[in-house]
């Protein structure tokens, strides 16, 4: 089934914090030096972000929340993305649709 | 299996709110280390523990406690936790999770530890006893934001409070706390921060006396990649006699330890942990390390097989071992 592209999310997490995960160029680099082997973080679930695709994001919470923080990826990125902090902000708004259906 | 993650997001959102800390420990308990040492409270310049090596034996225990209820029925009732975590009095779930005795008073000793070697550098310090409280670090880092800016607002009160202008603070949670989060949700915020490796390696000299002994460094990611602490350590082991080891990664590029995930996957931590325990064991069986959750993960991980200690016990050594050549 084809993804419906918006920007509706990416626009909530910049409301929250400076979410530069439009940056990313897809190389791999992070995915590969990640010490969880998180095959999905970073790359694909921030590309899930910045493409709007709010229900993925949540499916993919065990991931947001499994990673460490631990700037790796970063250290690594050719791009400069903050990643980290674009997972903490993932982070801010999937706590924030627990609350609202808590 | 452990319980579902909002459950324990909840739990830890909800202490922060309710009681000042993800796991709530009593004062007493807090500031038991500070004993003997006659700090003043309070002052221009005062060590900061933010609670981190007093309450990390508690989230090694509490995670094994959630595995196991996760593994239990209990389990199906999602919510259960949170519910008795907010309904029950004092200081919650916390103190139903019982750290080893061993354990909780070797990371005690550790802020003891560095007020002796601040003393011995010639820095007059003082402590803030019951309003050293926890920064918010795991809060933030999980994205209660909101929580934890309410908090620091209480933290920087208890600074102008005391007259605190410089902290001296010990882990690196704490440190990119107060030098880096703050600021931007403090309005005013005026606090000078250093970690007290930055404080000793400011006033250490050039000499480097023989190596006694080696250890292989395990450097934290905070220190490293948020803060920017690396030399320091290194210059500080040197001077005490310690050969400083690299891992296969080091220094910016170090491994983390797994902590961060302890408290809502703890197999995944144990599995980060194992990778590194590997790593730094192909080097030596002595490992420095300069963070308490860093600390209790790789050493339980590790099994026996790393002689895992805090970067202030390799110091302190040095510092004795010179008292006893003086005598």
């Amino acid at each position: 089934m084809p993804a419906v592209v918006s920007s509706a999310l990416a626009d909530e997490l910049a409301v929250l914090g400076e979410f530069d995960a439009g940056a990313c160029m897809n190389c791999g680099v992070c995915t590969a030096v990640c010490p969880l082997g998180l095959d999905l973080l970073p790359r694909r679930l921030l590309r899930h972000a910045v493409l709007g695709m709010t229900e993925r994001v949540q499916e993919e919470s065990e991931a947001v929340f499994s990673c460490l923080l631990c700037r790796a990826c970063e250290a690594n990125c050719p791009a400069g993305v903050h990643i980290a902090e674009d997972v903490r902000l993932l982070r801010r708004w999937l706590l924030g649709k627990w609350e609202e259906a808590h | 299996m452990g319980l579902p993650t909002k459950d324990v997001v909840g739990v830890l959102s909800d202490n922060m709110r309710m009681r000042g800390s993800v796991l709530p420990v009593p004062a007493r308990r807090a500031t038991r280390w500070a004993r003997q040492l006659g700090l003043p409270k309070g002052g221009p310049t005062v060590i900061y523990t933010g609670m981190m090596y007093q309450i990390i034996p508690y989230i090694g225990s509490l995670s094994r406690l959630q595995a196991r209820v996760g593994a239990s029925s209990l389990a199906r009732f999602s919510g259960l936790a949170r519910i008795a975590n907010r309904a029950s009095r004092g200081y919650g779930l916390t103190l139903v999770a019982r750290p080893a005795r061993e354990e909780r008073a070797e990371l005690d000793r550790v802020p003891a530890n560095v007020v002796r070697l601040l003393r011995q550098a010639g820095v007059d310090l003082g402590y803030l006893y019951e309003d050293d409280l926890y920064t918010g670090a795991l809060a933030y880092d999980l994205g209660s934001d909101q929580v934890v800016a309410s908090h620091a607002r209480r933290v920087a009160a208890a600074f102008a409070r005391h007259g605190v202008r410089e902290v001296i603070t010990i882990d690196p949670h704490t440190t990119n706390m107060l030098r880096s989060v703050y600021p931007r949700l403090v309005e005013g915020y005026d606090v000078r921060v250093r970690s007290y490796l930055e404080v000793l390696a400011e006033r250490t000299g050039e000499e480097r006396p023989p190596s006694a002994r080696r250890a292989v460094v395990h450097d934290s990611c905070v220190f490293a990649r948020y803060e920017g602490v690396v030399d320091e350590p290194r210059r500080l082991l040197a001077a005490a006699g310690v050969e400083a080891l690299e891992p296969l990664q080091a220094g910016p590029y170090t491994w983390c330890c797994g902590g961060p995930a302890e408290s809502l996957y703890p197999e995944k931590a144990a599995a980060v942990a194992g990778e590194r325990v590997a790593q730094l064991s192909a080097v030596a069986r002595d490992c420095v390390t300069m963070c308490p959750i860093c600390l209790v993960n790789l050493r339980h991980a590790s099994g026996g097989e790393l002689a895992v200690r805090d970067i202030s016990e390799y110091l302190l050594d040095a510092g004795r071992s010179e008292a006893v050549v003086a005598r």
